[in-house]
């Protein structure tokens, strides 16, 4: 009997009434299932870490709650196991937030486990570290720095599921290791059965990014049509125990699972395919293939699978200073002359009002902007009609929020100073995160599994549900 | 310096069509490396893309972003090639001044080169 990967969410942002479908597909089959919830990007985590600076009972995925209430009883009575790294920065507080949810489900026996060891802020100073994508091997002083994690593989979730924890609870994991996992449980495949583990690690990589295997990020119209994208269902991935895949999706659902979606997702994000890094192995799909069983229903064969790399990826973020932006729109009769004026006023104010090292940006979105480079190449060559709908977008960066803030502050001018009948005008700015890349040996990392002790809902949080 | 091939405004044969009438495509990044993985509809244009779509094309139409070094490997059994593009997301998801960061956008430009199809 093959066992059923379900995913809930591809990332953080992604929409929270994915998983019911997929719950109730899992509950039809009564197979054995985990389902997933994928909700850690690489900036989702820095962001984390600073919203935990402000508020220590913050720190994990902010939609938790949103994401699991409508699923959580199902999946504790049907023995469906929750993985997610909704726990970000604070896995604890992750944990909490479940067990209280669960106990007001009714449920408050559920067992919780923490995966520990992503997190290497501490050592961080003190370890071997090899460059990976860096700029630099120096790090950042403690002042500057937000984060420093490391991609844990399978093995330490693996661990957790063997304690019969029913949801677990991570940081930083690969994300296809949060699939893989429950496999290796499952079928009690060794760690060295390289063929195996690429199989499900590439369940896991396909599956991760939700919709996106399924018909989401795929529709072009006339050309790759998608139909009830509205209601566009997250994959299932149907496993065998000699690692074969079939990739599907909730019966009543909208999106498509085709030899075509199947291929654009297993290239996502992929360098060398012959050679796709993962902490648990080395993956080789430049043999893969992929068959069109019935509709929705698409097999994928070939992944091979050699050694897993030596060390593990650790990604590091730290401050980088402000980046700003600001838009005001000209339409009608001669817009794209009265934007391109606006554009000009711009450039020769900030000669003077900014300093040399301010990095700016101009766009005149319908006429060029995101396939543009910095210098606005494409914006002088491109071609476009006098008369439209034009957007003009500032962007700029500067280690000092007020130059910043005086850059953007100088497009919100044109509203009185600039040309005629601009308008619309948006402007924001936040702090910019850096990341570097680095490699840290195995023995460095510490990554192990408990389980959480589930306490009766907090003092605070009681009260945060008395109020709302 | 090399143009982009899709300012370029030379007469081109009857034959020719854009990439995008021939293939698929999705973006993804890695810091500053994005990668193109691109899909013919019909497994009989893949030759096609093998002989047009080469590294040098590629790295010509990225070059007005600062792309550096194109990698191109073919995968014969899905009727597709995945590129590797250094350099070309000017920042990144975090440094970039782009709109779009990610480059998640750019499968549509490498899907606008033209190609002859005859």
């Amino acid at each position: 009997m093959s066992f059923l990967l379900g995913s809930g969410a591809g990332f953080s942002g992604d929409r929270t009434d994915a998983a019911v479908a997929v719950v109730a597909e899992l509950i039809k089959r009564q197979q054995p299932s985990a389902l997933v919830f994928e909700t850690l990007g690489e900036r989702t985590l820095a962001a984390a870490h600073r919203a935990m600076r402000d508020d220590p009972e913050s720190g994990f995925e902010p939609l938790l709650d949103e994401l699991l209430a409508p699923v959580l009883r199902d999946c504790l009575d049907h023995d469906i196991k929750i993985l997610g790294n909704f726990g970000a920065a604070n896995p604890r507080g992750a944990c909490q937030v479940i067990a209280d949810l669960a106990t007001q489900l009714g449920r408050g026996d559920v067992r919780i486990a923490q995966v520990h060891g992503d997190d290497i802020r501490q050592q961080l100073h003190s370890l071997d570290l090899q460059r990976w994508e860096a700029e630099r091997l120096d790090m950042p002083g403690d002042d500057a720095l937000i984060s420093a994690n490391v991609y844990l593989g399978a093995k330490a979730l693996a661990e957790a599921l063997a304690m019969q924890a029913d949801v677990v609870v991570t940081g930083r994991v690969a994300d296809p290791a949060l699939f893989l996992a429950p496999l290796m449980h499952h079928f009690d495949w060794r760690w060295d059965d390289w063929d195996r583990l690429a199989c499900g690690m590439m369940a896991g990589h396909l599956a991760e990014c939700g919709a996106q295997v399924s018909g989401g990020y795929f529709a072009d119209p006339g050309f790759k049509d998608v139909p009830g994208l509205a209601t566009v269902g997250y994959p299932i991935i149907e496993v065998e125990q000699d690692g074969s895949l079939i990739i599907t999706k909730p019966a009543n659902t909208g999106g498509c699972v085709t030899e075509q979606t199947v291929k654009e997702q297993l290239l996502y994000e992929v360098h060398d395919p012959a050679n796709y890094l993962t902490p648990d192995v080395t993956v080789d799909l430049s043999h893969a293939e992929v068959r069109q069983l019935s509709p929705n229903r698409v097999a994928v064969t070939g992944i091979r699978g050699k050694p897993a790399p030596e060390r593990l990826k650790t990604t590091v973020c730290y401050e980088g200073g402000w980046q700003g932006e600001a838009e005001i729109s000209y339409a009608g009769p001669n817009a794209l002359a009265r934007a391109q004026l606006a554009a000009q006023v711009l450039r020769e104010r900030l000669v003077f009002r900014a300093p040399a090292e301010l990095r700016t940006r101009l766009d005149i979105i319908g006429l060029a902007s995101v396939f543009d480079s910095d210098s606005g190449e494409l914006q002088r060559s491109a071609s476009a009609s006098a008369s439209g709908d034009y957007r003009l977008r500032l962007a700029a960066e500067h280690s000092e929020r007020r130059w910043v803030a005086r850059a953007t502050q100088e497009l919100l001018a044109l509203y009185c100073a600039g040309p005629a009948g601009g308008g619309g005008v948006r402007r924001q700015f936040q702090r910019r995160v850096f990341t570097a890349s680095y490699l840290v040996k195995r023995s460095d990392v510490n990554a192990h599994a408990s389980l959480f002790e589930s306490s009766p809902l907090g003092e605070r949080r009681s009260e945060r549900y008395a109020a709302s | 310096m090399l143009q982009a091939d899709h300012t370029q405004t030379t007469v081109r044969p009857d034959t020719s069509v854009a990439l995008h009438q021939l293939a698929h495509a999705r973006a993804g990044d890695k810091g500053e490396r994005l990668n193109v993985a691109l899909f013919a509809y019909d497994p009989d244009h893949y030759t096609t893309l093998l002989e047009q779509v080469t590294e040098e094309r590629v790295l010509a139409l990225f070059a007005h972003r600062g792309a550096s070094r194109v990698r191109r490997y073919p995968l014969p059994n899905l009727a597709g090639m995945n590129f590797v593009i250094d350099d070309v997301l000017q920042g990144g998801v975090n440094g970039a001044l782009n709109l779009d960061g990610h480059g998640k956008t750019l499968s549509f430009l490498l899907l606008s080169m033209e190609v002859d199809a005859s």
